[in-house]
């Protein structure tokens, strides 16, 4: 069928519309809470996002999965309520409360309809000015947090996450055990241990709130004032972030499931902080190497031969050194030659220039895909929390644009040179140890070991 | 409550447009929905839509093989597509001044697939998709659950018998003369819903949808579903089924065969899936996990789909040591409480959901899915603004007579997996 146009060229497009960042209002409550806030008006609904600088990276992995505990034990009882009086009264209202923890904060995020944000805010105050940590809730929460860990090892991606933390970071660091840890390091944390972590940690001058919807600040302050104002003062300082852990020569690590369908392969190592001055040009390296579906893994290795759904890699940014992980599930078969593809693809980055092309439509993907996770108020609400947690500046939003925009492939080059090591890598790949093991030895990338 | 808008309209070729404005976000959001899905494939192509909707990534007639990505991705886009029971949909979200390119992509896909098509990329998306069904069933832990459940609870000459993801020998099966079949009979303008949301000129939207969609021909009409889609409102009976598998932790699933989607009934199916296990004051959990210390988790939904009867389906996982026989008991005592439910608990359950729809009608590209969505199902996009008014109109006798009804022994298909006694690991 012929058209009555020429189809065959893209439409030209005119310019892109301003991006005007969230207006961000500052205030600090009496006891020393910083609060952020952004008017939303439109849908009647206010998020709130109060995040504790205290995360799992503040323990060492005997101790890891402590601030996950803590995080789920909040809500698990109040000087006030009692667990389930907790959750009906906040279901009541129809308010959602997620309390989790990362690796470098707790974040409690609250999302309520205008109308009803002064009694849930109630609710999400008494969870950090008033927790008590019933012996009885903890008891529950770690057996189920144990016998969870148990049903995670029977997910191939859940084990070669945990296989990549202990050996890219080692026993004696943060990052070497999940966030959820092990069932040795649950197994001993008891409430004394909860209520120490929050005792330490959890004060208003070691936190921050952000506040975005439909809300007036003027209102907003005093109810703030006669809720979280409760909580005592005090500033404790933040964990410091963990250091690098020491390199070791590449190895694959090879975890057996017998029969299974797929390899789950992770490939990476610890990597650098968010604070890293080159963090617009890895950026937008991992966008020509991972971090988009036309990236150089994902066309290798699925379109260009089908060899999985889908591959990809991240940074993880964090305050410390997070990894540089890519990642897939291969087909059994051809487990070797993924792991193989993998390699080649970070040398390559590091050896020769992005081209122009590639840097151009990768900076384009990051620069004009902002106004996208700006759009609802949960979304306003984590970049600028963000932003605070790492310091990024008050003018981080308006300048990331024009930031992203002058990425040259000189610096995308410089940085794949100095953060990715293709000599230093964990190689982990779960899977049919018969079918894989010889074939993955003999593909010379490096000793073949069993964790 | 806020008021979505939206105009619409039909274009001579039958392809049907919603047009909903909102200036508030630099972002437009393009949506469409086919009126295909697993529900349409013949016996011995399952799986086929799913891997037709791959096909529809991999160049037109004027668009590049791997075009379609690449232009969206360097617009600062996100893009996907979806294939379910009763529907094949497709969506980019981009920065509103890109809206004709999303526009011309979207309409060479609707009207110049064929000639883009080969052998090479079809056997490529054959192992994607296959790989595909080894990530998300054949590797998982109870990954082949929803197959199972859906082969309890409907006859084998129903539609929803087999499930989206299709069988690896079908897969295989599949050529490129199924391609074009199956294109010439269901990518066609009057079997379709465009929704644009977002910032864009009106008056601009409609020119250019005429300029790229109206010249492509109406199609065939589209044939009636195959095999028998009217079935009794119960299965009549209890159906069994025990998995073994390498788990360490049994795991039961219930399903029951529930009024379909958009029947006011669903509506209190969707209540009632709340009421039981939305979170931690829901009846399931605090009575399995937090009271009796029976299961570590507990999640119901009902499904919502529309040929004949949709499904609720419930599931809790079994804590370490805890028999399954012990799970099922307490599970079914709960769930017959239901027919006794006070009003506190149904009031809980709409309060929870009135929140998360409205926080799920923040985004663009969910408003744009619900408003192609209520226009192929329903022809009536207004339901986006009155979907709430139906939940909020369950009562509890509702919830009560709804429990006697449906959640009987005489309608329920019970799924037991655990862990593989002997054997491998």
């Amino acid at each position: 069928m012929s058209s009555t146009f020429d189809r065959t060229a893209p439409p030209t497009v005119g310019p892109p519309p301003a991006v005007v960042p969230p207006a961000v209002e500052r205030h600090r409550l009496h006891n020393g809470l910083d609060v952020l806030v952004v008017r939303r008006p439109g849908l009647p609904i206010v998020d709130l996002r109060l995040v504790v600088r205290a995360g799992a990276a503040a323990d060492l992995p005997e101790r890891a999965g402590r601030a996950s505990l803590v995080a789920e034990m909040l809500d698990e009882g109040t000087r006030r309520y009692t667990a389930i009086e907790f959750a009906e009264a906040l279901d009541r209202l129809g308010a959602e409360l997620e309390i989790a923890a990362n690796w470098d904060a707790t974040v409690l995020s609250l999302h309520v309809l205008r109308s009803r944000l002064e009694p849930a805010l109630d609710l999400m105050a008494e969870t950090v000015v008033r927790p008590t940590f019933p012996e009885v809730e903890m008891r529950r929460v770690r057996d189920e947090r144990l016998a969870d860990l148990a049903r995670q090892r029977q997910e191939p991606r859940f084990l070669a996450h945990e296989t990549f933390c202990a050996v890219a970071y080692g026993q004696g660091h943060p990052y070497g055990a999940t966030l959820s840890g092990t069932p040795e390091s649950v197994q001993a944390i008891g409430r004394d241990e909860v209520e120490a972590f929050y005792r330490q940690h959890f004060r208003p001058g070691n936190a921050f709130l952000v506040a975005v919807g439909d809300v007036d600040p003027a209102e907003l302050f005093p109810l703030l004032e006669r809720t979280l104002g409760a909580w005592e003062p005090a500033t404790p300082a933040p964990p410091a972030p963990p250091g690098r852990p020491a390199a070791r020569p590449t190895t694959i690590f090879l975890v057996d499931r017998p029969g299974a369908a797929q390899s789950e392969i992770q490939v990476g190592h610890a990597a650098v902080p968010r604070a890293t001055p080159d963090f617009f040009p890895l950026l937008v390296l991992n966008t020509v190497l991972g971090g988009a579906f036309t990236s150089r893994l994902n066309m290798a290795l699925r379109e260009e031969r089908g060899y999985t759904y889908g591959a990809g890699s991240r940074f993880d940014f964090r305050l410390g050194p997070g990894p540089f992980v890519a990642s897939s599930a291969v087909f059994t078969g051809v487990t070797d030659d993924a792991l193989r593809i993998f390699v080649d693809e970070i040398r390559r980055i590091r050896e020769e220039p992005v081209t122009a092309d590639e840097l151009e439509r990768a900076r384009n993907y990051v620069a004009l895909g902002l106004p996208r996770q700006l759009e609802t108020t949960g979304q306003i609400a984590r970049t600028i929390a963000d932003i605070e947690l790492y310091g990024l500046g008050d003018d981080y939003l308006a300048r990331f644009i024009q930031r992203v925009r002058a990425v040259t492939a000189e610096e995308v080059l410089r940085a794949a040179r100095s953060h990715l090591d293709p000599e230093h890598m964990a190689l982990v790949v779960v899977g049919d140890r018969e079918r894989i093991e010889e074939p993955l030895r003999t593909l010379g990338l490096g000793p073949v070991e069993m964790p | 409550m806020v008021r979505i808008p939206f105009e619409t309209y039909r274009l001579d070729n039958g392809l049907r447009v919603v047009l909903s404005r909102d200036p508030s976000v630099p972002v437009v959001a393009i949506n469409l929905w086919y009126g295909v899905g697993s529900r349409n494939e013949r016996p011995g192509r399952t799986g086929f839509a799913h891997l037709f909707e791959h096909m529809m990534f991999q160049g037109s007639a004027h668009v590049p093989e791997t075009a379609h990505f690449a232009l969206i991705e360097q617009a600062g886009g996100s893009l996907n597509g979806s294939t379910w029971l009763d529907r094949t949909n497709y969506f980019e979200t981009l920065p509103a001044h890109y809206l004709e390119l999303g526009l011309w992509l979207e309409s060479d896909r609707m009207g110049w697939l064929l000639p883009a098509m080969t052998q090479e990329k079809l056997d490529n998306q054959r192992d994607v998709v296959k790989n595909e069904r080894r990530w998300r069933v054949d590797n998982q832990p109870y990954g082949d659950w929803d197959e199972r459940l859906q082969a309890m609870v409907y006859p084998p000459d129903h539609p929803y018998h087999h499930s989206v993801i299709g069988s690896m020998e079908d897969l295989d099966a599949a050529s490129l003369e199924d391609v074009e079949e199956f294109f010439r009979t269901y990518y066609a303008p009057n079997n379709a819903v465009l929704t644009l949301c977002g910032e864009f000129d009106p008056a601009q939207a409609r020119d250019l949808i005429e300029r790229y969609f109206g010249e492509i021909p109406r199609g065939p009409e589209v044939p009636p579903l195959p095999g028998r889609t009217e079935i009794p409102p119960l299965i009549g009976g209890e159906v069994r089924e025990r998995v073994e598998q390498d788990i360490s932790l049994p795991r039961l699933y219930l399903a029951y065969r529930i009024p379909p989607y958009g029947d006011d009934e669903f509506y209190t199916a969707a209540v009632a899936s709340h009421v039981l296990a939305w979170g931690k004051a829901s009846l399931l959990y605090r009575s399995l996990v937090r009271d009796r210390r029976l299961a570590q988790d507990v999640v119901a939904y009902a499904f919502p789909i529309v040929v004949g009867s949709a499904m609720l389906v419930l599931w809790a996982t079994a804590r370490p040591g805890v028999e399954p026989e012990r799970l099922e008991a307490a599970l079914l005592d709960e769930i017959e409480a239901l027919a006794r439910v006070e009003d506190r608990e149904v009031e809980r359950a709409i309060h929870l959901l009135e929140t998360r729809r409205l926080i799920d009608l923040q985004r663009v590209d969910e408003r744009a899915d619900q408003l192609s969505m209520f226009t192929m199902l329903f022809d009536d996009p207004d339901r986006i603004n009155t979907e709430l008014d139906r939940l909020k109109a369950v009562t509890t006798a509702d919830v009560r007579s709804f429990a006697e009804r449906f959640l009987g022994a005489d309608n329920r298909a019970s799924l037991l997996y655990v862990p593989r006694t002997g054997g491998a690991a």
